[in-house]
Parts: structure tokens; sequence; C-alpha cells
């Protein structure tokens, strides 16, 4: 440990004094960061605007997943361990896989609108969202920082005994009332998605007792082909008088007209059948 | 490398998620776009953890990511209670209160 605290030290724990020195004396990355971060940025901001213009939603939301994932990536390249690893297990682990549930609930095909109830919004929002873009991308890009200082000191005990130090030393109060949040959250989400039942639960007794009394057949219908000359799907069942049961052969084939006609049921014709074939 | 590089993206990010809330009409849409607004100030408040060389902006990121998920949390009930009485996901159609 004491060899991590002073960065430069070489020799005696080469690859942890490696890992932890990822920022030069003059507070640029190294070259390996600056490669991960060239290949990674451009792969964000296309799944970014995937999620602006994919047309099904399960596509967006995959998106986002890719860009949470690259984000994990680059925090552990920026000496944030922990909140790499927190990154993979709280967002792409569950906040996203709850949308693609939500997204499984409403329905994947909910498709957007294309009806603007607020007239121009379209291009009032082009243009709010293009000019956001251009005042942060200018500020942010053109402000001159200080020389990067780089974590290698307050994470000389490791990156996560650093953050634990500080959320449950300095930030203990703010953790506490973060867990009441969470617990009323999930409260909140059980009120939300509970309804009251209005009506008794109709379950299979009180079906059966609704057909008894409705006077409908109570037996299961006739299965088709049944005492006919050939038992296939299509040939309706003979009642005991020889009378062909329509309702005998499904409603999807009575609907094509596939249905065929029973054969008579006379000796003779079943002769005449069996020499047919 | 200059590390600032990170916070151009973050903004890039952020610009982006913003423009998915104002644009597209889809609830659970809109909602993703909101928590990619999160994710990009969370990568910047990161950077400005290391570019200080101070933890706190690490501490920071971490208690957005958990108030993060409890609004995931109600946000999707609240989807989910709406889809269920008007049986549509579009921002559109929530318009009970309208006059």
């Amino acid at each position: 440990m004491s060899a991590l605290a002073a960065a430069p030290v070489l020799g005696s724990a080469p690859v942890l004094t490696a890992l932890a020195e990822t920022l030069t004396e003059t507070g640029r990355t190294t070259t390996g960061e600056a490669v991960l971060f060239w290949v990674i940025a451009p792969v964000m901001v296309v799944a970014a605007l995937g999620l602006l213009f994919a047309r099904k939603a399960v596509h967006a939301a995959l998106s986002v997943v890719l860009v949470m994932i690259s984000l994990a990536f680059l925090y552990v390249a920026q000496d944030a361990v922990f909140l790499g690893i927190v990154q993979v297990v709280v967002y792409t682990g569950a906040v996203m896989m709850l949308f693609l549930f939500v997204l499984m609930l409403v329905g994947v095909d909910a498709s957007d609108t294309l009806v603007e109830t607020i007239r121009g919004q379209r291009w009032i929002g082009w243009l709010a969202g293009v000019g956001l873009g251009a005042v942060l991308v200018g500020v942010v890009g053109g402000t001159v920082y200080a020389p990067a200082t780089g974590l290698a000191e307050a994470n000389a005990d490791s990156n996560p005994v650093g953050v634990a130090r500080l959320v449950f030393g300095e930030y203990v109060f703010a953790f506490e009332v973060v867990g009441a949040l969470l617990v009323t959250a999930a409260l909140g989400a059980l009120v939300l998605t509970h309804h009251e039942r209005l009506l008794p639960r109709r379950g299979q007794r009180e079906r059966a007792d609704a057909r008894v009394k409705a006077g409908a057949t109570l037996t299961p219908p006739p299965a088709p082909g049944v005492y006919a000359q050939r038992n296939a799907m299509d040939v309706p069942a003979l009642d005991p008088q020889g009378r062909p049961l329509e309702h005998s052969v499904s409603r999807v084939l009575r609907a094509r007209g596939q249905a065929a006609d029973a054969p008579p049921v006379l000796p003779a014709a079943d002769a005449d059948e069996g020499s047919r074939r | 490398m200059n590390p600032s590089n990170y916070l151009v993206l973050s903004a890039v990010l952020f610009t982006i998620g913003a423009m998915t809330v104002l644009l597209r009409r889809n609830a659970v849409i809109a909602f993703m776009g909101v928590e990619l607004m999160l994710n990009a100030t969370n990568l910047a408040l990161v950077t400005f953890s290391r570019m200080n060389g101070d933890l706190v902006g690490q501490t920071l990121a971490f208690f957005v990511m958990v108030v993060a998920a409890a609004e995931v949390v109600v946000g999707l009930a609240i989807i989910v209670a709406i889809f269920r009485t008007r049986q549509s996901a579009s921002v559109d159609d929530v318009n009970l209160m309208k006059g």
C-alpha cells in the first residue's frame, strides 16, 4: 500500500503502480487510454443516436445498454473502478432490464405517433436540442482547465475504500436519506401498480356455473371424423342418426371453406370408397 | 489526450438525451432519454473527480445512480399505471387535465 501511495515508485509493485498511474506528469492520459477513448466514444455517440432515431423501442433500449456498458469501461479507465462495477450492476443489470420488462408489458409494437399536439413542436425541439448541444460543447470544450491531478493519491487505499470513507464518513446523512428514498420508491411502485378489484374474481367454478345456467352444451363438442368413413380433421362427425355434425369441424376450417362433406354411411358407398382408394 | 475530452463526450451524450426527451413521443423512450442525461452527468462528475484528484465527484456520481434507480422504479410504475387505464404509452394521450 505504501508503494501505491508514493505513485512513482518502481520495482516493488510494478503492476499495481502501473494501474494506479494513468496520468502522466503533465496531466495528460496515456496513449492506451487515448486509444480506448477514441474507439469507445464514437460507438457511444452512435448508440445514443440510435436511442433518438430507432423506430422500435426494443432497439432503442439495447442501444442504451451499449452506451451504459461503454460508460463502465470509461469509468474503469478513469480510476473509478467501484463506479464502473456499480454501473454494470445497477444500470445495465437492473435499470435497463426493468425498462425491457416494461416494454414487453406495454407492448413491443407501441410505436410513436406522428401527430403533433403542439404545432411546430418537432422543429422547436430540434432547434432547442442543437442549440443546447452547441452551447454545452462550446463552453466545456473551450474552457481551459488546470492540469489534471489524477487519483493516484486519493486511491492510495484502493478506490472502493476511498469512496467508502466518504460515503460512510462525510456523506453518511445523505446515505441514510437515500436509503429512505429507496424504501419509499419501492412502496410507491407497489401502490401505483396495485389496483382494487371492483368485481368478485371469476374463477373456473364461476364460469362453469354460468355455462350450466345458460343451458350451453355441457359435454365436450364431438371430435371430427367420429363414425364417419374417414377420421381426418376436415370430415364432420356423424350423429347416431347418420347426419353430419357441422360444429365438430374446426371453426377455422369451416371459415376457410375447407371442411369436407360427410361421406354417406351406406355399406355400398363404403365398398365404393374402398375400391377407389 | 487531455482528460477534458471526456467532458465533451459527456456534453454530447447529455444533448442527445435531452433531444430524445423533447422529440420522442413514446413515454418509455423519453424516459430512457432521462437516463442517458443522468449517465452523461455521471461521466462529467467522474472526470472532474479525476481532474481535481478528489473522490467527492465519484461519491456524488454514486448518489446520482441510487436516486436514478429510485426514479426509474417510480417512473416505470407510473407508465404501467397509465398504460392500464389508457391502453397507450404515448405522452400525447395523457391530457385528462386539459380543459
